[in-house]
């Protein structure tokens, strides 16, 4: 081979290797990208409801209040019978089994919303307020588009008559859509327009909370110890293959940890953030070490040696230089560790948190759900609203976690010092 | 001779060294004048650092090191279990081969040691041993202006510099410097050179140095060592115009090393 071949080869498999490297990070940001289209356009619709305005009539009479009609009385009065009667109104029904079908294309939850307007207004009694309701499910996916209606009426989950009252809504510009604040604000539900992920997001913040609180002080202290303390003999070599090990230990496992000793034999409250914390933080703990030691390591000899040689003990140079050098890397490593946990669910299937919870919880020690174990319930639901509400909370998880690796990587840009 | 007019500061006896199961040193015997400065050169990987690091017991740091032998300092054993190695570090400053400033601002970096012994308890007290570290380590005027510059953002000469001074902080006795001018360049080493001369009016400096030519000129006494032994010690003078031993003289001819 001549001299020339020799160079031109070399050439070529340089732009080979180049080659290769563009097309395999092109392939991931296509995936990424389709994953990410994929989910904002199944997801998007669900941060809108589609609501019905009814002129409902004040009819005090239909309350249910015995004596003088005060603020009082009307925060318990029933408002069932009078919203009911309203919402008939906008389409003529032939029999009982229509009425019901007029109902039900609202909300079940039309009675407190009516309640929650005309409560808080006594001097409009015996007027008529328009109140725009939420609509059930069925209608919102019909009005977003997502139920077609060329389907024969018995494949449909909407009836002829149903179609017709919704047309003659849409004639007299009575359906709107505003934004769904439901998602944000509500825990879960049997109805999709009703869902939302408000118990699941504090669920995962508490839970998160307790995982930070208990892993990240351990995980710094031992990782600061052995990697400056501890003597390096067969005991700690064990311990740092342990930890590494445990790292990799599929996250299941540790739910069936927190079932078997949590909940068992400790008694913990099931289904709570507390015992999701601890499970996830025991999962959390070697997944924060083994990058808190790395960025202990990366801290340079010299800088030892110079506060040592000016006569700091062993615990001054510690924690004088080389922690405070090593915490931009020790901080990023937390970040990236709760991430972890944040998004994880298996677990906490196990401990129990797969149950359906209504309620917001409060404190650490109520039934709640998390984000990622709300995704997996609400994709087995057969509902449509349930995909969209599925892929929204996708779409805020993922926001979630995209803010934390940001965070992250901040932290490690702006506090890195520069050594040469 | 005038070299025995000089009280002794520093004395190894029978100093061996082993890492693991590796001997560094073999057998050291070496007296360190006090107010002078005394090189010591050789070959590398022949344990004059592994030496310099057991005057401040810096070894103590590496697990796998070991001492054994005796070195006595105004004839007080520093390898003995009741010393403690702060104090001993006070005393006894050090620098290394690459200047290693903290990441933090020049003040600070002189600041660090009188605060930890607890040597300044004003503030103007502090900026007083700050100036006259800065001052005996000829970098004063250079710094001046921008104590709360990072120390790091120094060039390499400047941050030699304030490595010296940061060992003068603690107004130490003796300072150990380990080839203090390998990472710098002609001019910087130049100013290094001249400040050791400086210092030695106060201070007993060991340094090591690859450059015979700096062993020269800055340091009174040679100590050669070879294999981890000391071959030769004597007057810097009679080392190099006169050494006694074949090996000596075959290394500071450039023969071999």
């Amino acid at each position: 081979m001549t001299k020339e071949e020799r160079l031109k080869k070399r050439y070529n498999s340089e732009k080979r290797f180049k080659f290769y490297g563009i097309l395999s990070v092109s392939l991931a940001m296509i995936f990424v990208l389709v994953l990410i289209q994929n989910i904002v356009s199944k997801g998007s619709s669900a941060f809108s409801r589609t609501t019905i305005e009814v002129d409902i009539i004040y009819n005090a009479n239909l309350l249910e209040i015995e004596g003088p009609i005060t603020k009082e009385a009307l925060n318990n009065a029933e408002f069932y019978d009078l919203s009911v009667e309203s919402i008939l109104k906008i389409f003529p029904s032939q029999n009982a089994k229509e009425e019901r079908q007029v109902l039900r294309l609202f909300s079940p939850d039309f009675e407190y919303e009516v309640k929650r307007v005309l409560s808080k207004k006594p001097n409009k009694i015996n007027d008529i307020v328009p109140i725009r309701l939420t609509a059930s499910d069925d209608v919102d996916q019909l009005n977003k588009g997502n139920f077609p209606r060329d389907l024969p009426e018995d494949r449909r989950r909407v009836s002829n008559f149903q179609l017709n009252i919704y047309d003659n809504l849409v004639e007299q510009d009575k359906i709107g859509k505003k934004f769904n604040d439901y998602f944000f604000t509500k825990g879960d539900s049997r109805d999709p327009e009703l869902a939302g992920i408000g118990g699941s997001l504090m669920g995962s913040f508490f839970t998160i909370v307790i995982c930070l609180i208990l892993s990240f002080p351990i995980a710094i202290m031992a990782s600061i110890y052995l990697e400056e303390f501890a003597p390096k003999n067969k005991i700690t070599d064990f311990i740092e293959i342990n930890i590494n090990n445990l790292a990799a230990v599929p996250s299941i496992v540790y739910g069936l940890l927190g079932l078997g000793i949590l909940l068992s034999v400790m008694e913990f409250p099931r289904s709570t953030p507390l015992v999701a914390g601890i499970t996830l933080s025991l999962m959390t703990l070697p997944r924060i070490i083994i990058p808190c030691r790395a960025s202990l390591k990366a801290v340079p000899p010299s800088i030892r040696e110079a506060a040592l040689s000016v006569g700091a003990s062993k615990f001054q140079t510690v924690f004088h230089h080389v922690v405070p050098l090593a915490m931009p890397g020790t901080l990023s490593g937390t970040i990236i560790g709760l991430a972890q946990a944040l998004g994880e669910t298996a677990p906490l299937i196990l401990i129990g948190m797969v149950a359906f919870v209504v309620d917001i919880p409060g404190t650490p020690v109520d039934p709640s759900a998390s984000l990622p174990v709300q995704v997996f319930l609400w994709s087995e639901q057969a509902e449509r609203g349930f995909v969209e509400k599925t892929s929204a909370t996708i779409m805020m998880l993922l926001g979630f976690l995209i803010v934390m690796n940001f965070i992250a990587v901040y932290l490690r840009q702006k506090f890195e010092k520069k050594w040469n | 001779m005038e070299l025995e007019n000089k009280k002794i500061k520093i004395q190894a006896k029978n100093l061996n060294v082993y890492y693991g199961a590796k001997q560094a040193l073999f057998n050291i015997n070496l007296e360190i004048n006090q107010k002078e400065v005394t090189a010591l050169i050789g070959p590398s990987g022949c344990g004059k650092s592994t030496f310099i690091r057991c005057i401040n017991r810096m070894n103590d740091v590496i697990d796998i090191c070991k001492v054994d032998g005796s070195i006595e300092i105004d004839g007080s054993e520093i390898n003995d279990k009741k010393v403690d190695v702060v104090m001993l570090r006070e005393k006894i400053g050090m620098v290394f081969q690459k200047p290693n400033p903290f990441p933090k601002s020049i003040y600070d970096n002189i600041a660090y040691g009188p605060i930890i012994h607890g040597l300044a308890e004003e503030k103007n007290q502090m900026d007083n041993i700050v100036e006259t570290s800065l001052k005996k380590a000829a970098l004063w005027d250079e710094v001046k202006d921008r104590l709360d510059e990072p120390g790091t953002s120094l060039s390499g000469g400047q941050q030699q510099r304030l490595c010296i001074a940061r060992a003068l902080s603690v107004s130490p006795e003796v300072i150990l410097m380990d080839e203090p001018c390998s990472a710098l360049d002609p001019i910087a080493t130049a100013k290094i050179e001249e400040l050791i001369d400086e210092l030695k009016k106060s201070y007993t400096i060991v340094i090591v140095t690859h450059s015979m030519a700096q062993a020269v000129r800055v340091s009174q006494k040679t100590g050669f060592f070879h294999m981890g032994k000391i071959i030769e010690v004597d007057s810097t003078d009679k080392i190099f115009k006169n050494p006694s031993n074949k090996m000596t003289q075959d290394y500071i001819t450039g023969r071999f090393g």
